[in-house]
């Protein structure tokens, strides 16, 4: 048995905790952890995700228990996939925090970084549906305090906002959970997923209810309309660098989704059958449709980006309601892309944002450096739109390609939705770098910043990799996507009920 | 017993609602104490209701199931603290904005 599935989890925990007790004075040293426990961090999820690939489905038993009566970490290729995601996406924007400054505006910044890495790693990792809900709550309570780091007074009230809509969230996962358990007796994933079948059928109306309650938190968490509401304001108000991070996090209700729509309530299911696929398609159309229009119009840069990010949301959920192989590859390629693809575009937004007086989208005096961060943002903005060359073309392509049966509705609405980025994108460049020209002052001066200008381009630099490497990163999501839909392997890995 | 736990579960949780949807933080607070006290009523109704019956499995005796126990006591103590968090940062937004609005448009 490995013990390194649990090092994502309990690597950050110790360095947070040693940061908060041993380094809360020095903001250097706390970097210099901060930076070596993510670069541990991502030679840890190089070895899970090589690991995963050759030997496939691996669980790790808490405590040495048996599963279902223990708490099982499983690793597969999704779990380590997204590890590594993460892992990938963490380092570029830790360094942004340093090169920027942002992580000396408040006390803690490097230790909730951590526990929000905890977080995020666990609930990717478990096994074990309660054990999903207390991940939940470790990344979520982690992100409150990140979210208003720096404080301000509206930043105060969206973290309120946003603290309120996921409380109300939380205490509807918890209903499912106590559903789930009072029909089946078990919370354990892979144990449900053998039982879900065998069900009498009195029983399975609570299994429905429970299942579309779980969707609904899931879609909480990926900013699914009409529950998209915290989103706008959590991110347009959270420091840039943060907004980053929490790109990820919207990704968390999409691989919760495909997880359970793959392993517990597959459409084979008799109980709910394809009701999750037929629940989430029209929200995530709308979602698409929502975003886009959100892009057109914003009024600050910030919220823009955090439209965007509802819009690509929506673009992953419609390719995740597919519940094929073919169409969750495409939403695995698409989850990637548009998870680097928003947080280079978020850290952009704050490269702007700081530079100028304040967010809005009008035409002010040039900004410092404006030549470069013009050329980044139209790098940005041309991958999370999903034009050629970057790999939000490929990613949408590959999503056209799956939904092949439903043409008429799901590529009308998502090629219309692009366009309306593309326009919306457009419109807030060239007010804020070509008109910028046109009216009178000059470029207030600004650090160059070089640190942080180096991490956004790191971002964009795996955007063009995942373009390039397109072709084996595909090949090996259709594995992943074709073992989600073969779950005996992962079931067999957890050696349910085996006297070990 | 049954009619008792589920009229109480689902009044709080009505009561819990309306609070949320209130415009000032406090009421709000209240709301979501409501209702993380009737999703642990309800969590301990998913185990079946016993009375009397000890949590623990002695031969010939009969038991209550001990999980749903254990989740309660998980789900009490993380509502408890994020209701701390959230009453920090309101008592933060009063102070700092004057007043206490959850959903006040910037001027």
């Amino acid at each position: 048995m490995s013990h390194w599935i649990i090092a994502p989890v309990v690597l950050p925990a110790l360095m947070a905790a040693l940061m908060v007790i041993a380094l809360r004075r020095n903001l250097f040293l706390q970097r210099v952890a901060s930076v070596a426990s993510i670069l541990a961090l991502n030679a840890i999820a190089i070895a899970l995700f090589w690991s995963a690939t050759t030997h496939g489905p691996e669980a790790y038993f808490l405590g040495n228990w048996p599963a279902p009566f223990g708490i099982i970490l499983v690793l597969d290729r999704l779990s380590a996939l997204m590890v590594l995601l993460l892992t990938t996406l963490a380092l570029p924007v830790l360094l942004y925090a340093a090169g920027s400054g942002w992580d000396a505006k408040g006390a803690h910044f490097h230790p909730l970084l951590q526990f929000l890495l905890m977080g995020i790693a666990g609930a990717f990792l478990t096994g074990d549906a309660f054990n999903l809900f207390v991940f939940f709550e470790v990344l979520l309570i982690a992100s409150y305090g990140l979210m208003i780091h720096g404080g301000g007074r509206d930043r105060t009230r969206a973290g309120i906002q946003y603290i309120a809509f996921n409380l109300v969230g939380s205490s509807l996962f918890l209903i499912a959970l106590a559903t789930v358990y009072s029909v089946t007796g078990t919370l354990n994933m892979a144990d449900l997923a053998q039982k879900l079948p065998l069900l009498p059928q009195g029983d399975t109306a609570l299994i429905r209810t429970a299942a579309i309650l779980l969707i609904l938190v899931f879609a909480i968490k990926g900013a699914l309309v009409p529950l998209q509401f915290w989103l706008p304001g959590t991110y347009a108000n959270a420091p840039g660098a943060i907004a980053a991070m929490f790109a990820v996090m919207t990704k968390v209700g999409a691989y919760a989704t495909i997880r359970f729509g793959t392993l517990i309530f597959p459409t084979t299911l008799p109980a709910t059958g394809t009701m999750i696929a037929d629940l989430i398609l029209p929200a995530a159309l709308i979602t698409l449709i929502v975003g886009a229009i959100g892009i057109l119009g914003a009024t600050t840069l910030p919220r823009l980006v955090a439209f965007a990010a509802i819009a690509s949301m929506g673009t992953a959920f419609t390719a995740i309601a597919g519940f094929t192989p073919q169409s969750t590859s495409a939403a695995l390629y698409y989850i990637l892309h548009s998870t680097l693809a928003t947080a280079a575009l978020f850290l952009i937004a704050d490269l702007v944002t700081r530079r100028r007086t304040d967010a809005s989208l009008t035409a002010q005096p040039p900004i410092a450096g404006s030549g470069l961060i013009a050329a980044l943002f139209m790098a940005g903005a041309v991958a999370i739109a999903g034009m050629p060359p970057l790999s939000g073309f490929i990613g949408k392509l590959l999503i056209l390609q799956a939904t092949r049966d439903q043409a008429p509705l799901i590529w009308t609405t998502i090629l219309m939705a692009s366009f309306l980025m593309i326009l919306g994108l457009a419109r807030a460049g060239s007010v804020l770098f070509w008109k910028s020209h046109a009216t009178a002052g000059t470029p207030a001066p600004h650090p160059t910043e070089p640190l942080a200008i180096a991490a956004t381009c790191a971002l964009l630099a795996a955007l063009a990799a995942l373009t390039v490497f397109a072709g084996p990163v595909t090949h090996w999501l259709d594995a992943t996507a074709a073992g989600l839909y073969d779950p005996a392997p992962y079931i067999a890995s957890t050696q349910l009920y085996e006297d070990r | 017993m049954e009619l008792l736990v589920a009229a109480a579960v689902g009044l709080m949780t009505a009561v819990g609602i309306y609070l949320v949807l209130r415009q000032r933080t406090f009421p709000v607070i209240l709301g979501l104490t409501f209702l993380s006290y009737a999703v642990n009523i309800f969590i301990f109704a998913a185990g079946r209701l016993a009375v009397n019956m000890p949590p623990i499995i002695k031969d010939g005796a009969s038991y209550t199931d001990p999980l749903p126990q254990a989740l309660v006591l998980t789900a009490i103590v993380i509502s408890f603290g994020m209701t701390a968090v959230i009453v920090i940062m309101s008592l933060g937004a009063y102070l700092e904005a004057g007043n206490d609005k959850v959903d006040e448009t910037a001027p």
